[in-house]
């Protein structure tokens, strides 16, 4: 045995093991440095055995591990490939920058005395989100669903230092969350019913492009349950305040990972388990998802308007990018596919960049008001440039990831004869200036109430800096997200025929 | 040096001098020696392309393929090649001018200021060289939001309004109409590469009214053109200072976008192809109606530079009216007037700063009998009116000239009309004011207004603006003089553009 083969499992057997000895840690010594940089470090870990996996699966093909050795379908199978390598490596790198983050944030943010548990429900957290990435068992997605849901309503719960309106947002967001990890595992089970198989490449195969009642109410199921866990509009309302009110570093990494984990997850139960070319999939793509997407795109770009809090706006925003993923998946054609996947990458290091940009204020200001953004580009010049620079990405200005995404949407709709796609886009876009161009004009054009203010510390900066240098590089560079998810999106393509 | 070469050092440079600009900043006389330096520079490198473009070349590189096989890259043509040497040529006169002005107010922010003109001029040399849409569109927004802080320089509520309505109107048209515009262009025709003829012609043979919504979505989407009813962030602009004012609302930020619908017009629909499609009849129609309206508008306008920018926004029409004329000589025309109304309408403004930095004042009717106090200022606003309006010997007649061959060409005689209806309202409202300035009383100096004046005039009694600020209107007058003689050459040299 050697450890090369064992590569797909470290993801997670690594932070699975780190997550409870973390706990031991004592959180009190040394500045609660030692919870801190075991668990970034084990997220570096994660990152590189990510990033090795995307590049052994980009070069040699997907690869199928066995847990524990047995076969599937009877045993569990971690079946990696483009478009979970892809969104792999986006959460593990998301997790290597928001740990090292989130030090100074969390410490002026939560007691002290649950720092180690902190750290420990983070990487559970984040083992969750891995999970459901990388397994190709759908039971098992439930499991790993579970997983990062309850420690993910922890985080949130955790914000109540600060703001007693955490305990709120986190208790809809158990309940929420609840309902919609149940619909999922009712749809699983209906699966399991008409095919007696969890796996997810054999109920492909035993459901053989044959369609009946329990097989569309399966699939209803796992729709509404996912869609609700992705934030999709109208199911998605246990999300502006969660992101709002969790602490700033758990916003970070939930607003860059959790709803693209879901939306993965849609789109591999579309395509891998029940394939494209059933009917009722179709008929859900042109009149469920379409419809909600478009609907999300615009309805929650114009709530995001009329934010008075930065986070609960930039929340609403993500409802309205979720949007855009769901638009491309409803096309049905790979370039559509590709965009969603495209977007789904950029979406998060945007996203990353701007929570860290709002964690830097509220460390510093105290403030997540967009009110207390005024003058921000005097007090705070770094911060400020670095959320001008995430929030033109954003809105899609050439040279920026999120330009790479709406051109790869627009392309997908004029090519699939969906030219009306096209203007809704771009004019849920415009919404988009208009909300970030507000905060961009508090900043730069209003003096704010104090004088110049201690920039935020060296931890956040340089993590916030590699989000949003990503942000700009992959705007120029579109080597990698672009050509793998095109080729992700042929691979599941192909996995639909 | 090899053009090619010549090309990515024009995109470069004025980075560099950015960069310089800002090391400089405690240090104003070397900060602006970095500009002047960088524009010489500049200019050495645009006429390198300039020339080599009149031997026939088409130098070019790529910089990097983005997405899909969408390459930034570049080719110097002959407009593209004109419309950078201008912009350079101009971008130096002007920071002579804005040194004086600038310095005269005292303002604040000196330095951003000139490392945002840095960055704006950067970009107009991208969007001159872009050879495909798509690059064109990256330094199209680049000068968009590069020109942004230099529009709310003032930093005042009238500023925050009018930066608000500038970067709204000027990034909403593009991403909701021009971005479509170029994604669907490449969806059809698989490119989106300046190629002489166009590239529309063949996949859109018989494709009913798709050529003409296209246009339309091109020609409003680059509302840097200002064609109504998207013109309305060039009059909010006015509240930037007014060097601002004199280069990008009458070279760099409105050329760009002429340029561009000159350059989409000629070089992606194609002038058969225009023609042929019926595309263009519509917004020829439109294009005419913002000329008479937007010149209708600007004579209510006391204050000067409102009355300059409306006079723009009717000026800009003439090149869209010329492009939409889907003729060879319309298009020329458009070309020549791209060149001939910048050094035009860039005298005017900077006489209008003269005038406020010399004697505070903005508004028309105050400039009665200015012209004893300012004979210098106004001799030259007089030399760019007379070019705006298209009277001999200034640049702007030959334009005008084969504007009209071209609307003879194609049959549009109403557009004939149109061009001597507007050039008459051009001499009510520009030509007007120097007049007043030299012949008319000041105000308040007494019941006989009228028909009293034409006093020598007193030397001594001379208050003008700071000697940069009347330098940099003359030597764009005299550019405005010049073009009239040289329009032939330029002519020549253009002309290989409209080869198929």
């Amino acid at each position: 045995m050697n450890l090369a083969a064992q590569l797909p499992v470290l993801p997670i057997i690594i932070p699975l093991i780190a997550a409870p000895l973390t706990i031991l840690l004592p959180p009190r010594r040394l500045k609660g440095l030692l919870p801190y940089v075991f668990a970034t470090l084990v997220s570096w870990i994660v990152f590189a055995a990510s990033a090795a996996l995307l590049h052994s699966v980009a070069t040699a093909g997907p690869i199928s591990y066995h847990m524990g050795d047995w076969a599937p379908p009877i045993g569990i199978e971690y079946r990696i490939d483009l478009a979970n390598a892809l969104v792999l490596t986006l959460v593990s790198g998301v997790a290597a920058l928001a740990f090292p983050f989130s030090y100074a944030s969390i410490r002026a943010e939560i007691d002290d005395r649950q720092l180690s548990m902190f750290y420990a429900m983070a990487l559970i957290a984040m083992v969750g989100l891995l999970g459901v990435v990388i397994t190709g068992d759908a039971f098992n997605v439930f499991v790993f669903v579970e997983i990062s849901s309850l420690s993910t309503y922890a985080l949130v719960a955790l914000g109540a230092a600060r703001d007693r309106r955490a305990l709120t947002a986190s208790f809809n967001y158990l309940v929420m969350g609840t309902i919609g990890a149940t619909f999922f595992v009712i749809g699983l089970g209906l699966l399991y019913q008409a095919t007696g198989t969890l796996n997810m490449a054999d109920l492909k195969i035993q459901l053989a492009g044959e369609s009946n009642r329990m097989v569309e109410a399966g699939f209803a199921f796992i729709l509404v349950g996912m869609g609700l866990k992705a934030a999709m509009f109208p199911m998605h309302l246990w999300m502006p305040n969660a992101y709002a009110h969790a602490p700033s570093a758990v916003a970070v990494f939930l607003a860059a990972t959790s709803t693209k984990v879901a939306v993965y997850v849609v789109i591999r139960f579309i395509y891998t388990v029940i394939g494209a070319d059933f009917d009722f999939a179709g008929a859900a793509f042109n009149w469920l998802i379409a419809p909600l997407a478009v609907a999300g795109m615009m309805f929650a770009s114009i709530v995001a308007i009329f934010q008075d809090d930065l986070k609960r706006m930039l929340a609403y925003s993500s409802v309205g990018q979720i949007g855009y993923m769901l638009l491309g998946v409803s096309f049905g054609t790979e370039q559509g596919l590709s965009a969603s996947l495209v977007h789904l990458f950029n979406h998060g290091l945007m996203k990353g960049a701007l929570f860290m940009a709002a964690a830097c204020v509220v460390l510093r200001l105290g403030t997540q008001t967009c009110a207390g953004y005024a003058g921000l580009a005097r007090r705070m010049p770094l911060t400020a440039a670095a959320f001008i620079i995430a929030a033109l990405s954003l809105v899609g200005v050439p040279g920026t990831v999120g330009f790479i995404s709406k051109w790869q949407l627009l392309a997908a709709s004029f090519d699939s004869g969906r030219p009306w796609a096209a203007f809704l886009v771009v004019g849920a876009s415009l919404l988009a200036v208009i909300y970030m161009g507000r905060v961009i004009e508090l900043m730069t054009m209003r003096e704010g109430a104090g004088g110049r203010t201690k920039e935020a510390p060296a931890t956040m900066l340089i993590p916030l800096y590699i989000l949003v240098a990503a942000n700009v590089y992959f705007g120029l560079n579109t080597e990698m997200t672009v050509d793998l998810a095109e080729r992700a999106a042929v691979a599941l393509m192909g996995d639909a025929r | 040096m090899t053009p090619g070469l010549a090309i990515i050092l024009a995109l470069a440079v004025p980075l560099v001098g950015m960069a310089a600009i800002l090391i400089l900043d405690r240090a104003p006389n070397f900060r602006e020696a970095a500009t002047l330096a960088t524009g010489a520079i500049l200019i050495a490198l645009t006429t390198l392309v300039f020339l080599s473009v009149g031997e026939g070349a088409r130098p070019g590189f790529v910089l990097t393929t983005v997405v899909g096989g969408l390459p930034i890259a570049f080719q110097a043509e002959p407009l593209g090649a004109m419309f950078a040497l201008l912009a350079s040529v101009l971008w130096v006169v002007n920071s002579l001018y804005s040194i004086g002005y600038m310095r005269a107010g005292d303002e604040k922010h000196q330095t951003r200021f000139y490392m945002c003109f840095a960055i704006a001029i950067a970009s107009a040399m991208g969007v001159a060289y872009a050879a495909n849409l798509f690059t064109l569109f990256f330094f199209y927004e680049a000068l968009t939001l590069s020109t942004w802080p230099l529009v709310t320089h003032k930093g005042d509520d009238k500023a925050r309004h009018g930066g608000r309505v500038y970067l709204g109107v000027l990034m909403g048209t593009s991403m909701a109409l021009l971005l479509p515009a170029i994604v669907w262009v490449y969806s059809i025709a698989g490119t989106t590469d300046f190629t002489p003829g166009g590239v529309l012609a063949a996949p859109l043979q018989d494709s009913g009214p798709l050529p003409a919504i296209l246009m339309g979505l091109f020609l409003f989407g680059t509302a840097k053109a200002a064609l109504m009813p998207v013109h309305s962030w060039l009059p909010n602009a006015m509240v930037a200072p007014t060097p601002v004012s004199a280069f990008l609302h009458a070279v760099a930020v409105v050329k760009a976008g002429v340029f561009a619908v000159l350059k989409i017009a000629v070089y992606i629909f194609g002038i058969d192809f225009l023609s042929a499609s019926g595309a263009a009849t519509p917004f020829l129609w439109i294009a005419a109606i913002s000329i008479l309206l937007a010149s209708a508008i600007a004579m209510h306008q006391d204050n000067l530079k409102a009355r300059l920018a409306w006079s723009t926004i009717s000026q800009l029409s003439y090149v869209t009216l010329g492009a939409m004329l889907a003729t060879s000589m319309g298009a020329m025309g458009g070309a020549l007037q791209i060149a001939a109304h910048a050094a035009g309408k860039m005298t005017l403004f900077m006489c209008a700063g003269a005038i406020y930095v010399a004697a505070h004042k903005t508004l028309v009717s105050e400039m009665r009998g200015l012209g004893a106090k300012m004979p210098i200022t106004f001799i030259l606003f007089f030399i760019g009116a007379m070019s705006i309006v298209g009277l001999p010997p200034a640049g702007g007649s030959w334009p005008k000239f084969l504007l009209m061959l071209g609307a003879a060409d194609a049959g549009a005689l109403f557009a004939i009309g149109v061009l001597i209806l507007s050039s008459l309202l051009n001499v009510v409202y520009l030509l007007a004011i120097p007049v007043m300035a030299f012949y008319l009383e000041p105000a308040g100096a007494g019941a006989r207004s009228q028909g009293s004046g034409g006093k020598p005039i007193d030397w001594r009694a001379m208050k003008e603006a700071p000697l940069l600020c009347l330098l940099a209107p003359a030597l764009t007058a005299a550019l405005a003089l010049l073009l009239f003689l040289f329009a032939d050459p330029l002519y020549r040299y253009l002309l290989p553009m409209l080869e198929t």
